[in-house]
């Protein structure tokens, strides 16, 4: 027994400078080559940061494309979905009121227009994605906010459609933050 | 649509791909003889040397499971210090507290069993000292534990008649040096090229487009990430787990990830089959147990592509599915996909929320977590799966009326009993579980701890006792996953669950490995006439009929008041 106990002490110390240095700072030091150097991939406008490309951030202004609800609020210091199950009378009422706004700000959409990642909240709170669809129903909005032909906007939101991984596997999708900027950069 | 289906049907073809060679690698690995990987040779013999370890020296089964016990005993007491202590500690620049001595009981232990069940949040709750050093070394060693104990299975039964099962040690780093190690770098460097950050640095702030002030928690978490799947660990960088978008950024990870948590218990069944120079008994299981999987996997995607009727009561349209709790750039499909194999294997790592998840897709995500032995986790999966083949010939000799044999050895008693009381295990520790939780629930709402037990539930009613039904189940089947809306982190659900953990890793895994200790040391009777073969399809579906009865008739009424019922008012 007590050989044993020695025995597992030892190893665990040599484990840990294999499994818990070596292992994590090498792939650390080659993560330096990727295009975010291992810590997250930015977006800047004007050499600013304005945020990552992987995590979404709120927009409630008429002038940008809106993502998804979020159950955090889009805190990206903590992560979260709403945990509601799909038969809990208080969440379907949350999906109801969110439909209500949906149509306030878009008069002209029909109910079965609206899909439905714009009315529940994503897994992590932080989806940084839109469905093609999704950014489709906005355009319209954001055409007469910003002024701009129904033709421009639409045009963007092609370009800034991402399409399944290799062509095929996947869905299709439109990083909502690129867009944005993109949207900003077109006015001017 | 299509391509979401394309997508999984990549994901499969390439666990296949993968873990079919792989379970014939392990087998050659494990018995020594030449692999690609013996220039792995050198370091293990120098932490061999710095260890103080023989690892030719023969054990039997006792001294096998001394050593096992003994290393995990150590690793739950310095993990535990080490938890409490976090904030006094270095490396945490996020500044986050120490853990209540509840919490850290319940989290080493999560980790040590390689269940994952964290009832903190990896933001808030973990320095990066904690993360890597004690929750990824877990993810290594717990995985490894666990594949020795199988691999030491394996060895009762290559020879006719031994006493020697094998060098634990021997497996244990082996498990770790030539496949866990490997692995992981392959996938951490996949993973961060693709996003996921692996560098030290702290959390950012900054000013997102609209003008409002944003944090973001980021970390060396590739590392971990690659482990976490490979090692059917689960235990997220993050809270949000594998639906993070740092975690999961892609679909590219996303196949990458479920590709890597699948090929080790693929591998693992395989390597039986060819370790005990019985290829064919390997592919048998590897069958029932493929079909058991697509058996749960069909109707979860059926269910979560079917959208949420409430919602499309409300007119709103679900081309792809049902939404809540998903992410835009993995889909329904490739969430269903996932959330099967995450349950029937023990990872409990989730691309999506269970908790939102239909509630026949709930249904099956539990019953994958109480039959707990489709594939399952590294190197338990085939222990859990070895009770059942011993039930099952056991039954089969009673069916034919004679002494039942398993490989050439008879199975008495002993070892029925063993068996026996292993499978009466879960049942209990599930349903004893979650009905303390449902009386606490009901009858000391008020009870002045953490997190009230009125306030445990996230949903009412029928979805309200799933959340509890599902917690016990995930400790028990050592999964970690969880319906996230209990509120979980209180002295209740942290003790209650912490000992279900424990006791549903270490018995399942000292129960196999005593009945094949204890078969091998009998006389070898070599193949007759009269001999039940148990590498034959019947024999495969003797087993499977037994997984399915012992399933259906312990967890049926429980499963009856949660998802089912929840179904059943949602469709009336």
């Amino acid at each position: 027994m007590k050989s044993n106990i020695i025995k597992s002490i030892r190893i665990t110390l040599v484990l840990t400078v294999i499994l818990c240095v070596i292992y994590p700072v090498a792939i650390s030091l080659a993560g330096k080559l990727s295009k975010g150097r291992g810590d997250g991939e930015t977006i800047t406008v004007n050499g600013k940061v304005v945020g990552y490309a992987n995590i979404g951030q709120s927009f409630t202004q008429a002038k940008y494309f809106w993502g998804r609800p979020s159950a955090v609020g889009y805190n990206a210091a903590g992560s979260a979905g709403s945990n509601k199950g799909p038969s809990n009378p208080d969440y379907l009422k949350d999906v109801s009121n969110r439909i209500d706004t949906l149509l306030k700000y878009h008069p002209y959409l029909k109910r079965a227009d609206i899909p439905a990642e714009m009315v529940t909240a994503s897994g992590s709170g932080l989806d940084p994605d839109i469905s093609p669809a999704a950014a489709k129903i906005q355009i319209k909005r954001i055409a007469d906010t910003r002024k701009l032909s129904v033709q421009q906007v639409t045009d963007l939101v092609s370009a800034h459609t991402e399409a399944p991984l290799l062509g095929v596997f996947g869905p299709a999708k439109v990083n909502v933050l690129k867009l944005n900027v993109a949207l900003d950069a077109l006015k001017k | 649509m299509n391509t979401e289906l394309f997508g999984i049907i990549a994901s499969f073809a390439l666990m296949l791909v993968i873990g079919i060679p792989l379970g014939k690698y392990l087998a050659k690995m494990f018995a020594g003889e030449k692999v690609w990987t013996d220039f792995m040779k050198p370091v293990e013999q120098g932490i061999y040397k710095l260890s103080g370890i023989n690892p030719n020296e023969p054990m039997n089964w006792k001294q096998f499971l001394k050593a096992m016990m003994c290393i995990n005993l150590l690793w739950l007491v310095y993990g535990f210090f080490v938890l409490m202590n976090q904030d006094k500690l270095p490396w945490n620049p996020d500044g986050n507290p120490g853990m209540t001595a509840d919490l850290a009981f319940n989290t080493i232990i999560s980790f040590v069993v390689n269940c994952n069940l964290q009832h903190y949040s990896g933001e808030s709750g973990a320095s990066y000292l904690v993360q890597h050093y004690i929750f990824m070394f877990l993810q290594f060693v717990s995985a490894a534990t666990g594949i020795a104990c199988a691999v030491g299975l394996f060895k009762a039964f290559r020879d006719k008649t031994t006493n020697d099962i094998g060098n634990f040690w021997n497996y244990f780093l082996r498990a770790i040096t030539r496949l866990l190690l490997p692995l992981s770098i392959v996938v951490a460097l996949i993973l961060t090229f693709n996003g996921t950050p692996s560098s030290y640095a702290g959390k950012d702030q900054f000013i997102s487009l609209q003008g409002d002030t944003m944090h973001v928690s980021r970390g060396p978490a590739a590392q971990f990430i690659a482990i976490k799947h490979l090692g059917t660990n689960g235990g997220g960088w993050f809270g949000a787990n594998s639906t993070h978008p740092l975690e999961n950024p892609n679909y590219l990870t996303n196949i990458t990830e479920i590709v890597s948590q699948m090929i080790i218990p693929i591998a693992m069944v395989l390597c039986f089959g060819y370790f005990i120079r019985r290829k064919k008994l390997g592919w048998v299981i590897f069958g029932v147990m493929m079909i058991g999987a697509l058996l749960l996997l069909v109707p979860s995607i059926g269910s979560e592509i079917g959208g949420n009727p409430a919602i499309t009561k409300m007119g709103i349209a679900q081309p792809t599915g049902a939404m809540e709790g998903k992410e835009v750039r993995i889909g329904p499909t490739a969430t269903a996909f996932w959330s099967t194999f995450t349950t029937i294997v023990s990872t409990g790592s989730v691309n999506g929320m269970h908790d939102s998840t239909m509630a026949l897709t709930g249904l099956w995500q539990l019953l994958g977590m109480m039959i707990n032995g489709f594939f399952g986790g590294c190197g338990v999966g085939v222990l859990n799966y070895f009770i059942y083949l011993i039930i099952a010939v056991f039954i089969s000799g009673l069916m034919v009326g004679r002494t039942p044999e398993f490989l050439g050895h008879k199975v008495e008693a002993r070892e029925v009993k063993i068996a026996a009381l292993i499978t009466l295990l879960s049942p209990l520790l599930i349903m004893a579980g979650t009905a303390i939780a449902a009386f606490v629930f009901t009858n000391h709402g008020n009870a002045d701890w953490a997190v009230k037990p009125s306030a445990w539930l996230n949903n009412p009613s029928f979805h309200g006792f799933s959340e509890m039904l599902y917690e016990m189940t995930s400790s028990n089947a050592n999964n970690g996953s969880g319906f996230e809306g209990l509120g979980d982190n209180n002295i209740f659900w942290n003790v209650s669950t912490g000992i279900v953990m424990i006791l549903g890793r270490f018995l399942p895994i000292i129960g196999p490995v005593a009945i094949a200790g204890l078969l091998a040391q009998k006389k070898y009777i070599p193949e007759s006439a009269g001999t039940l073969k148990t590498d034959t399809i019947t024999f495969g579906l003797m087993t499977f009929a037994v997984i399915l009865v012992l399933n259906a008739l312990s967890y049926f009424p429980a499963l009856a008041l949660g998802p089912i019922a929840e179904f059943f008012s949602m469709h009336k």
